[in-house]
C-alpha cells in the first residue's frame, strides 16, 4: 500500500488538474457561446447562396455548356479531400471522428482504384493523417493566428480548392467537417462541393427569372463563391463543434478527478486509521508485557 | 395599395440589415445602375462596386459595397455581398486606406481587364464619397 505521504501528493494533484480542466471547461463554454452565434448568424448567407444557385441551375438551359464547377469534369478519377479539424487538442472526440469519417472514405476511395488527394486543414488532422497517408496530403493550412473563424480564411482556402480544379488536379472535391447539433452532439459530414450536388433538392417552382447579365457569366461568377462560403460555414459549424466538444470532454475530465479525490481521500483516512490502530495495539502490547 | 418591399442584407457572418419598409433601392448592377420597385420581376444579377441607396419610411440610408449578388422575388430583395459599411459611419481614414489599397492593385501587372476595371470603378467610388 502506498505510503500515507503519496497518497497526500497524489491528491494533491489531482485536484489540481481538476482546477485545470474546470478552467478550460469554463473557457470553452465562453467561447461556444460566441462561436454558436456566429454559426447561426452565417447560416442564413449560405442558405440564400444555395438557393439562388438551385434557382440559376435549374433555369440553365444547355446543361452541355454549364460551367465545370457546377458539372464537374465528366470524369471520376482523382478525389481532393478536404479534412477540416482544429488547431487544439483536448477536445473529447472532435478530431478524432471527423478523421474516422474522412479515413472510411479514403479506403473506399482507394479500393475503387481511384487517386486520392488531401488538403488538411488545422494541425491535429495533419498530425493524425500523416502517418497514413503522408504522401496523399498535398497541402496544410492553418488558421492558429486567427483568433475566430473568418471569410478571409475561407476565401483563401477556397480560391487555393478552385485554382487547383482549373488546372485539372482533381475531379471530385469533398469537405469533412464536424456539424454542430448541440453540446452533447457533433455529427461529422462529408460534403460534396465539386462538382455542385443538388439533384436531390430540386425546387419544383417554375417561376422564371430575368438575369443580367446572362445565366452562364452569373453561374461562372457565384460558382467560385459558393464555394468559398460552404467552406466558411463548415469553418464556422467547426469551431462551434469544437468549442462544445471541448466543454463537455472537460466536464467529464472534471467530474472523473472529483470521484478520483473522493477515492484517494478515503483510502488515505483508511491507512491514517490503520496506522494509529497499529501503534495503538503496539504501545498496549507493550505496557503489558511490563 | 402599399408601395413597400422587404429588404435584406446579409454578408457572411451575419445579416446587416433587414427592412419591410422599404419603397426603393438603387443599386449597382453590372450594367449600369438598376433601381428597384415593387413589384419588380423576378431577378438576380451581380453588383460591382459602388452605393446601395435604400428609400423607405423611415429615412434614407447609403451603403457602399464592393461587389455582391442581389436577387429579388416575391416582393423579397435579398443581397449578398461580402463587403459592406454603411455611408453614415464611416471614417474618412478607412476609405483612405481602402483607396489605397486599390491603387496598389492596380499597379500590379498580372490583374486581367475586368479586374482593372472593377478596382477602377471602386477609386472613383470611394473618392467620390470621400
Amino acid at each position: 500500500m502506498a505510503s500515507l505521504d503519496d497518497l497526500k501528493k497524489r491528491i494533491a494533484s489531482v485536484k489540481s488538474t481538476q482546477k485545470i480542466t474546470k478552467a478550460m471547461k469554463m473557457v470553452a463554454a465562453a467561447k461556444l457561446r460566441r462561436a454558436q452565434e456566429s454559426a447561426e448568424k452565417g447560416r442564413p448567407y449560405s442558405e440564400k447562396m444555395n438557393n439562388i444557385i438551385l434557382n440559376l441551375s435549374n433555369g440553365i438551359s444547355d446543361k452541355e455548356n454549364a460551367p465545370k464547377l457546377l458539372s464537374g469534369t465528366g470524369n471520376d478519377k482523382v478525389h481532393l479531400c478536404v479534412v477540416m479539424t482544429s488547431d487544439r487538442g483536448l477536445c473529447g472526440g472532435f478530431n478524432s471522428n471527423i478523421i474516422k469519417k474522412a479515413k472510411s472514405y479514403f479506403s473506399k476511395i482507394l479500393d475503387e482504384g481511384k487517386q486520392l488527394k488531401i488538403i488538411t486543414v488545422g494541425s491535429k488532422g495533419n498530425d493524425q493523417l500523416k502517418r497514413v497517408y503522408g504522401d496523399k496530403i498535398i497541402e496544410n493550412i492553418s488558421f492558429k493566428e486567427s483568433k475566430n473563424a473568418n471569410y478571409f480564411d475561407a476565401d483563401k482556402v477556397g480560391k487555393m480548392v478552385i485554382q487547383k480544379f482549373e488546372v485539372g488536379e482533381f475531379d471530385v472535391c469533398n469537405i469533412f467537417y464536424n456539424q454542430f447539433k448541440n453540446v452533447i452532439t457533433q455529427i461529422p459530414q462529408a460534403q460534396q462541393i465539386i462538382p455542385l450536388n443538388n439533384d436531390s433538392e430540386r425546387n419544383n417552382s417554375e417561376e422564371s427569372y430575368e438575369f443580367e447579365p446572362d445565366e452562364d457569366e452569373i453561374l461562372s461568377n457565384l460558382l467560385p463563391k459558393n464555394i468559398s462560403t460552404q467552406i466558411f460555414k463548415a469553418m464556422l459549424e467547426n469551431s462551434a463543434s469544437e468549442q462544445g466538444s471541448r466543454m463537455s470532454a472537460m466536464d467529464n475530465a472534471t467530474r472523473n478527478a472529483g470521484e478520483m479525490v473522493d477515492k484517494l481521500t478515503i483510502e488515505y483516512n483508511r491507512s491514517r486509521q490503520a496506522a494509529i490502530t497499529k501503534e495503538l495495539i503496539e504501545i498496549i502490547s507493550g505496557a503489558e508485557s511490563l | 395599395m402599399s408601395e413597400e418591399f422587404k429588404v435584406e442584407i446579409v454578408n457572411p457572418e451575419k445579416s446587416f440589415l433587414s427592412k419591410e419598409d422599404v419603397t426603393e433601392v438603387v443599386v449597382p448592377a453590372f450594367e449600369g445602375e438598376m433601381g428597384i420597385l415593387k413589384d419588380h420581376i423576378s431577378i438576380i444579377s451581380f453588383l460591382k462596386p459602388g452605393i446601395i441607396n435604400i428609400q423607405s419610411k423611415s429615412g434614407e440610408e447609403n451603403f457602399f459595397i464592393e461587389d455582391g449578388i442581389v436577387e429579388f422575388k416575391n416582393n423579397n430583395l435579398s443581397i449578398l455581398t461580402s463587403s459592406i459599411f454603411s455611408l453614415k459611419d464611416v471614417d474618412k481614414n478607412r476609405i483612405q486606406d481602402l483607396i489605397k489599397i486599390a491603387e496598389e492593385e492596380t499597379k500590379k501587372n498580372e490583374i486581367n481587364d475586368q479586374a482593372k476595371f472593377l478596382i477602377d470603378q471602386k477609386i472613383d467610388v470611394l473618392r467620390s464619397i470621400n
